[in-house]
């Protein structure tokens, strides 16, 4: 209390300027005399008088300074003038305070905008209320392969009852067509189980969401629509509640409205964006009778009981597991050794890109680091220049600690501007920024450059300030103060300390920038790789047209529902296809078969059995199912290795058959020797997609070449394509080969299958050229982040090779000049210089290499196609980093042989 | 502090000679200090809002500094006398006890 308010008077006096000198100076005065007087009273003469009471006062100025300081704040003061004299040092030497402020800008700005990106992506929590709370249910059978199978409504059940759980639900996303506004249109849509929205523990802003005991066993007809699509299609109509819309011509009433800043949880931006939903009972039509064999393929999501942590958690779900295995044999098998595993939902959703954004933090950790260091390294320079400053301050009694203080402000000073300016720049540059991270990064939009982000920024510049000021103003306030004012007189240099520590940080720029290279070399290798790698298809001049046929609940008013009815429309929509203008190829396929066009979580696998096969239901084995009309192989450009493709005589009443990838025949035809035995005219029975599948057996008429259409970084996924004549499939693909418009296209396909049938939504057209460069897209960001973050460091260092080795030059003029004078070859000059770049870029790149090794081991994951030992782009890395290093010291070195040694010996 | 306190409680509104030279004489001349170090003393008492001062006529009708002690000031001198009290009856116990008084 009484502290608080002697600072608040001193604070106010400081603020105020308030001095009170005059006030000390006549309180003194009025002391001495009255003392002189009592002293000559007690028989002292005059002078003796005065001098007896001086000494009893002590000294005037010592006290003065003491008044004086408790009035203000000594140590704001203090500052308020370093700050002021360390500016004036920043103005004197502009050019100095320039690229010192540029370097730091530039280190801080980078690490500011990766840390942006790690802000909203990494450290945000979902923007649901508790949600570490939240987790994602993950049913593995690790026995036969079988990852993420999904549960099945009794599995679901048993779930919610357990205990562990406030709430449970399964989600299917998917899109439906909405019908009833002028142009039919697609919306992005998710099926859930009642309880959903429970469990993200978010309420409509309008109406209400699903009841989460509602038990109606198949879809509710009832749907909760975003702000966005309220707005979109209904023009925010304040009545929407009660409304009815249609879905896949299916009538369902919109009972609520999300909030405008709901958004929706998911892996990718699709389904974060999702405009609707629609609550089901998966236990009634369209889905299958609740068996616990009949597992969709849905993501699961939980809220855990609160104060339960996720380990806890899975502790208790393990043992449910493990229970609901002895009460239900037959349905987990052994071999199948079904397991649950619990994934914090934030986890789920950065998932993939975790690994690249820490691999890019570290990389531009790097680049500030070695900004710093160059930082650090122009005031060591410096401090040599003003070695004689400091002796003067110091002989006329400022203390170290007041110069290391004074020294250490300007070194923050220069810190904290150049990260402002790097923030600045990068708050400017914020929109033109965003459009080069690729739009698959989740949570993209979340990305702001906020205060957040800018007291990161400041945080970081003072860190540094001060970790790499520190030293300098240490070594440069540490002087032997007789030598060097004799010394700095002639014009020779000071602490030999500081010229030893300069070498150091070299090498030590040159290391971290030996070890920034050497990623983004072999980022680039892998890239390059997988760039150039033979995709076993051809996608130029490809686009695909995406459309959906309605999928309502009730089968009887689903005018698509058979084979034959669906293949009127296709063959009919082909047919006009081939009439637009340039258009040499057309085929048809499900969504799943737009090569590498959707992210591996959302690959659809079925189960299936081959003929002969014991095992039974639970654990089958997966395979990845592509449905496809019989043009697709050819106008891709698959080859076919073994039996047929499709032909016209497959359709609904023909026997079934498929056509498998010669990664399928490894996996699940190994054959006697491993090899591969020939599949053709196998039998296998494919399992509940959905409850749909025909109970019939599949006959495999051919083989044909692996094509990374997955993943094209993965050529070894089994997959196995269907007729679509024989199968139906609602989410179509129309592939066009030729030389066509990608952006008049869309609108001429909508043409051509709206006058088959009106009811009909087109939407995206997209050139397979375009699919595959935003598949690689996440790679490529990283890639080029860390090629970029190379560079600058490599020029950093670069230009901290060049001041030091022109620093040592300097100081060794002298020498030199002696040399030369003395007979030595120009050439051995140069030869002399050069051998200390070297020497430095040597011991540099042994550092680095070392360190590189570590980092590229950590990385392994993130690359394809080449070893993380790669001895070529070590080799290579290297060779550069060298070549640079004594490219650098060349121009000091050509300095040096060109030295007169008269002048120089005459200006000593 | 407790001394500065002290007198200006004793002898009303003082000078800061006029404290030091009460100290002085209550403590004969074992306690030797630059009476000047009262003064940034005597100010930071003032911030902390236990005295309060203003200019007057010192005793030969010269311009001087007096000082007066507040009702926080009082107070904590009250509280300040009790503290060191205590401390001062600890320590005077330390050094009357013998080793045979201890249990």
């Amino acid at each position: 209390m009484r502290f608080m308010r002697r600072f608040f008077i001193r604070l106010s006096n400081f603020t105020a300027g308030r001095r009170a000198d005059q006030r000390i100076q006549e309180e003194m005065a009025e002391h001495l005399a009255l003392q002189t007087e009592e002293n000559l009273r007690a028989g002292m003469s005059p002078a003796e008088a005065r001098r007896q009471a001086a000494l009893k006062l002590g000294a005037a100025e010592a006290i003065r300074e003491q008044h004086n300081a408790e009035q203000g704040l000594p140590l704001a003061e203090n500052l308020l003038l370093d700050i002021r004299y360390a500016l004036r040092m920043l103005h004197r030497s502009p050019g100095f305070s320039l690229i010192a402020i540029a370097t730091m800008a530039l280190g801080v700005g980078a690490t500011t905008a990766i840390y942006s990106v790690i802000d909203a992506t990494l450290l945000h929590p979902l923007p649901y209320p508790h949600p570490s709370e939240l987790v994602r249910i993950e049913a593995n059978l690790p026995g036969v392969g079988g990852h993420d199978t999904g549960l099945s409504i009794p599995e679901l059940r048993d779930l919610q009852n357990s205990g562990i759980f406030q709430y449970a639900s399964l989600a299917f996303f998917g899109t439906n067509d909405l019908t009833g506004s002028a142009q039919p249109t697609s919306v992005v849509s998710k099926s859930v189980s009642p309880g959903y929205f429970a469990v993200l523990g978010v309420d409509a802003a309008l109406g209400r969401t699903f009841d989460p005991h509602d038990a109606t066993p198949g879809f509710n007809l009832e749907v909760v629509i975003s702000d966005g699509l309220w707005k979109r299609a209904f023009g925010a109509d304040p009545h929407i509640l009660g409304k009815s819309l249609r879905l896949d011509n299916d009538v369902y009433r919109v009972v609520g409205v999300m909030p405008a800043t709901f958004r929706d949880q998911g892996q990718t931006s699709e389904q974060r964006s999702t405009d609707l939903w629609a609550a089901c009972g998966f236990y009634g039509d369209p889905a299958p009778p609740p068996m616990r064999a009949t597992r969709f393929p849905f993501e699961t999501i939980a809220r855990l009981e609160p104060g339960l942590s996720p380990e806890a958690a899975q502790g208790r779900l393990d043992a449910l597991v493990a229970s609901l295995k002895k009460q239900y044999p037959a349905d987990y098998p052994s071999q199948g050794a079904w397991t649950l595993h619990l994934t914090p939902l934030a986890e789920t959703i950065v998932g993939n890109v975790r690994q690249s954004l820490i691999l890019l933090f570290g990389a531009v950790g790097l680049v500030l680091l070695i900004s710093s260091v160059n930082v650090a390294n122009l005031l060591l320079a410096r401090a040599s220049a003003r070695g004689r400053e400091m002796a003067v301050r110091q002989a006329l009694g400022a203390a170290r600690t007041r110069l290391i203080r004074q020294l250490l402000t300007e070194s923050l000073l220069l810190f904290v501007l150049g990260g402002i300016t790097g923030f600045a720049v990068l708050f400017c540059a914020r929109k033109f920024l965003l459009q080069f991270i690729p739009e698959s990064l989740p949570r993209l939009n979340d990305i702001s450059v906020s205060w957040g982000v800018l007291a990161f920024a400041i945080v970081v510049s003072v860190a540094a300030g001060t970790i790499f000021g520190l030293a300098p103003a240490w070594l440069t306030s540490r002087l032997d103060l007789t030598t060097t004012l004799r010394q700095e007189s002639r014009g020779s240099n000071g602490s030999r300390r500081r010229s030893r520590l300069r070498p150091v940080l070299v090498i030590g720029e040159l290391a971290l920038s030996l070890v920034l290279m050497v990623a983004a070399g072999l980022l680039l290798r892998s890239f390059w790789d997988l760039y150039k790698v033979q995709p076993g298809f051809n996608p130029t001049r490809v686009v695909a047209v995406e459309t959906s046929l309605p999928n309502p609940n009730d089968p009887n008013t689903d005018i698509y529902h058979t084979a034959t009815q669906e293949a009127v429309l296709l063959r009919e929509v082909l047919r006009r296809n081939r009439t637009i203008p340039g258009v040499e190829e057309t085929a048809v396929g499900d969504w799943g078969t737009i090569p590498l066009g959707h992210s591996q979580n959302d690959r659809r696998t079925t189960p299936f059995v081959r003929e002969g096969e014991q095992v039974r239901s639970s654990q089958p084995s997966l395979i990845d199912t592509l449905t496809v009309s019989p043009e697709y192989f050819h106008l891709l450009g698959m080859t076919l290795l073994r039996g047929r493709l499709f032909a016209d005589q497959d359709h609904e009443d023909t026997p079934l058959v498929a056509v498998i990838n010669q990664a399928a025949v490894r996996m699940y035809w190994p054959g006697k020797d491993g090899k591969g035995e020939d599949p053709v005219g196998k039998r296998v029975h494919l399992l509940g997609r959905l409850g749909r599948a025909r109970p019939d057996w599949t006959t495999i008429v051919g083989v044909i070449a692996d094509a990374r259409t997955e993943s094209l970084a993965d050529d070894g996924i089994p997959q196995m394509y269907l007729d679509i004549y024989q199968r139906p499939a609602k989410f179509l693909a129309f592939y066009l080969r030729g030389q066509v418009d990608p952006a008049a296209i869309a609108a001429q396909v909508r043409t051509q299958i709206q006058s088959v049938d009106a009811q009909l939504p087109v939407f995206r057209a997209e050139t397979l050229d375009d699919v595959l460069s935003s598949s690689l897209s996440v790679r490529r960001f990283s890639m080029e982040m860390v090629a970029l973050f190379a560079a600058t460091a490599l020029l950093l260092a670069a230009l901290g090779i060049y001041g030091t080795i022109s620093f040592l030059v300097n100081e060794q003029s002298r020498e030199i000049a002696i040399r030369l004078a003395l007979g030595a070859q120009r050439r051995d000059i140069l030869r002399m210089v050069l051998r200390q770049g070297f020497t430095l870029a040597a011991a540099g790149a042994g550092i680095g290499l070392v360190g590189a090794l570590i980092v590229s081991h950590l990385m392994a994951g993130l690359l394809y196609g080449v070893s993380p030992y790669d001895l070529s782009t070590f080799a290579g890395v290297t060779a550069v980093l060298t070549a640079v290093a004594i490219a650098a010291s060349y121009v000091p070195a050509l300095r040096a042989m060109r030295l007169d040694p008269i002048t120089t010996l005459h200006a000593e | 502090m407790l001394m500065v306190l002290k007198t200006l409680d004793v002898l009303g509104p003082q000078h800061g000679y006029g404290i030091a030279r009460r100290i002085e004489q209550i403590s004969g001349d074992i306690l030797a200090l630059n009476q000047g170090t009262l003064y940034p003393l005597l100010l930071k008492l003032e911030h902390e809002g236990s005295i309060v001062s203003q200019w007057g006529a010192s005793e030969n009708n010269r311009r001087a500094r007096f000082y007066r002690l507040t009702v926080p000031g009082r107070k904590q001198l009250q509280t300040e006398t009790r503290e060191w009290e205590q401390t001062a009856a600890i320590i005077a116990r330390f050094f009357e006890a013998k080793a045979e008084d201890l249990p």
